[in-house]
């Protein structure tokens, strides 16, 4: 199993990665979409968590390149809050809709109940 | 008692507007017209614009009956002296006409017989009445012979200027006097020529009995009155006002005319008179009638009442029109300004809602990414002592950690709260739960309710089912309800929410406060708009009634029961299957 969080947000993408890490889940971090699509076209990935809102490119529409590159990768909306459209569609789009801050334990959890879909 | 219920009949005639508060008490009457001068206004227009030409067409009407009055008396006061001139010219000459027979039908020597004189007094007489006596004076004012009462056969009569008259005209009409006779008479005398070529004169003294007989005759208003006067204004017949006989009119002599005339005149101490006069031809005598101006008027009197009585009726008439009229459309002006003010603070409620919620949002926001941080940096402080072995053990810096991870969640609970508030504030018909809803909306006072006490009991049975409805407005209606529970309570009051199945098909909420309680008097009129106990403390007087219209859109209903110093509860009834769509569209 390996994922990958994008987050605009260093300290916490970095933060969580590391925290998963510890508990043996491989993750890599990207800050951007840019550098996402990089990461994405050297290695593969079962699941993605994607904050909405970042700058230059969103989540909702990094997810579509990252769909085209990996078909069937499950998504993970993990987020501050995204506007209500955004939670409309996010909701329907991906496989959960969380909001931050989250225990990484429930994080866990559904990362596995997405896995296991 | 009676007073009370006199005063409450009174105010169901009362036009809504009139019940409106006090402009100075509440910040929104201030959008709202002047009913009360808007009413007085429009009566005040429209009445003048219809009772103005009601007084112009009477006043017209006044003047042109008046002025027609007016020549129809003058007109019948001429037409009276006509008559009487020529009744009284008739009489003068009928008498003339008999002198004329006798000195043409007897020889100046049968005259001159007594026995034949008297004779012939007696059948004037008996023919034309009132004659006293009768005399013949010669040629050099001698009288020769006379018949009648008194002795004044052989009197001299030269020096007499009716002799002289008679002498020169052929015939002479004296005036009124009392003479030897001392009785008011009047003598007619004519010339005649007599068989030596001589004149001589026939004359007799009339009795004025027969004159003033005619002039009674007259058909005349009740204060009107026939006289004659002779052209220096002295009376010769009685007349019905306060002179006698032979006294002076006190008004001055008509100037001479052949035709009848008629003329006004005003006198301080008798008022308005009309007087017609007319010189009797061949004679002294001017014949008078005077009437009284308010005699002859006096049917023009009772017209003029008739018209006020018109004028004021219809002036009552148009007043009631227009009052009502003004009142009606005042007061249509009055609810339809309400209307137009509630949906307008509706709207802006609605707005004000919303942009709370957008802020709460954005806040949330902000705030949910430094506490993402935070947590994850304090979870994995937590991770490295837990689960590797550098630091373990050190229960110190666990607790902290554990510390800034409750901290960290009870933020993320509040902003999710906000967030989920807000996400929910401008949103249509979707399924909701209840409880969450409730929840949702206690959860932003619960803060409060610690701080100052109050204890909140939410009972909902699991049994109710998610139900089609639109979660914006049913939190709004539930923010404003418990709100305003919060506002009666006092510190250590309950605050009760329950939630029922009623029937399968509805949903009963009850709000329940131990408050302050609502009056029976305002508890009337809690749900309409602009009504307030708190506007002087800047309450709009709206929540109750914005929460009133939100109910009816979501198709159920509110109710209210409350006991001052108990408490209030508020219970609203929602139908658990979706409202017809077009009550949610005038929002």
């Amino acid at each position: 199993m390996r994922l990958l969080l994008v987050d605009d947000e260093k300290d916490f993408v970095a933060t969580l990665a590391e925290r998963l890490a510890l508990r043996n889940i491989e993750a890599d971090w990207a800050t951007s979409a840019k550098e996402a699509e990089d990461l994405i076209q050297t290695n593969h990935y079962d699941l993605v968590v994607l904050d909405i809102k970042m700058p230059q490119m969103g989540g909702r529409q990094l997810k579509q390149i990252i769909e085209k590159r990996l078909p069937g990768v499950k998504t993970i909306y993990l987020t501050g809050h995204g506007s209500e459209e955004d939670y409309r569609a996010g909701v329907v789009e991906a496989e959960y809709y969380l909001l931050k801050p989250i225990n990484i334990d429930d994080l866990i959890a559904k990362i596995n109940q997405a896995l296991s879909r | 008692m009676k007073l009370d219920s006199m005063k409450r009949s009174i105010k169901l005639f009362l036009p809504a507007f009139r019940r409106q508060q006090d402009p100075s008490q509440g910040r929104l009457y201030r959008y709202m017209f002047n009913y009360g001068r808007l009413w007085k206004s429009a009566v005040m227009l429209t009445g003048l614009c219809a009772i103005i030409p009601l007084l112009l067409v009477t006043w017209v009407d006044y003047n042109v009956t008046q002025r027609a009055v007016e020549s129809e008396s003058l007109a019948r006061t001429s037409r009276t002296v006509s008559n009487a001139k020529r009744t009284i010219a008739a009489f003068l000459a009928k008498r003339k006409a008999s002198l004329v027979y006798i000195v043409n039908d007897n020889t100046y020597d049968r005259l001159l017989d007594s026995g034949r004189l008297a004779t012939i007094l007696e059948n004037l007489r008996l023919s034309i009445g009132g004659v006293t006596d009768i005399g013949v004076i010669d040629g050099v004012g001698q009288q020769v012979a006379y018949s009648g009462p008194y002795s004044l056969e052989g009197r001299d009569y030269s020096d007499q200027q009716w002799f002289e008259e008679a002498m020169d005209r052929g015939f002479f009409i004296s005036e009124v006097f009392m003479g030897f006779r001392n009785a008011p008479h009047f003598v007619i005398a004519v010339r005649h020529e007599a068989p030596d070529r001589s004149f001589f004169v026939l004359r007799i003294s009339i009795d004025t009995g027969r004159l003033n007989e005619q002039l009674s005759g007259f058909e005349l208003s009740d204060q009107g009155n026939a006289f004659i006067i002779n052209t220096k204004g002295i009376l010769q017949t009685p007349s019905r006002g306060h002179e006698k006989i032979f006294e002076k009119i006190n008004f001055p002599v008509p100037v001479y005319s052949d035709k009848t005339e008629v003329v006004q005149y005003h006198t301080t101490a008798e008022g308005d008179y009309i007087l017609g006069y007319a010189y009797i031809p061949d004679s002294p005598f001017i014949l008078m009638i005077v009437n009284k101006t308010g005699e002859l008027m006096r049917s023009w009197h009772r017209t003029r009442i008739e018209m006020l009585a018109y004028l004021l009726g219809g002036i009552v008439i148009v007043l009631i029109a227009v009052t009502g009229f003004a009142t009606y459309f005042v007061n249509r002006i009055y609810v339809a300004d309400q209307r137009r003010i509630r949906s307008l603070h509706q709207v802006e409620y609605a707005n004000k809602l919303a942009s709370i919620g957008r802020l709460a949002a954005g806040v949330a926001h902000e705030i949910n990414n430094p506490l993402a941080v935070i947590n994850e940096k304090a979870g994995l402080i937590k991770d490295i002592f837990q689960l590797t072995d550098r630091y373990a053990g050190d229960e110190k810096l666990l607790g902290l950690v554990d510390a800034i991870n409750e901290s960290v969640a009870r933020c993320g609970r509040i902003t999710k709260q906000l967030l989920s508030f807000a996400r929910h504030m401008d949103f249509s018909v979707q399924p909701v739960d209840i409880k969450a809803v409730i929840s949702d909306v206690v959860g932003f006072l619960g803060k409060e309710a610690e701080y100052r006490n109050i204890a909140i009991t939410i009972d909902v049975p699991p049994d109710i089912p998610q139900f089609e409805t639109d979660r914006g407005k049913l939190q709004q209606i539930l923010l404003n309800l418990i709100n305003n529970a919060f506002a009666a309570l006092s510190e250590g009051g309950a605050l009760t929410i329950t939630a029922a199945r009623v029937n399968g098909k509805t949903l009963r909420i009850r709000v329940k406060d131990t408050g302050c309680g609502i009056s029976a008097k305002d508890i009337k009129r809690i749900f309409e708009p602009f009504f307030s106990t708190k506007a002087n403390t800047g309450g709009t007087g709206l929540g109750l009634s914005i929460t009133y219209s939100l109910v009816q859109e979501l198709g159920g209903a509110i109710d209210v029961e409350s006991e001052v110093g108990v408490g209030t509860q508020f219970t609203i009834t929602l139908p658990l299957t979706p409202p017809t769509r077009n009550r949610g569209e005038n929002q």
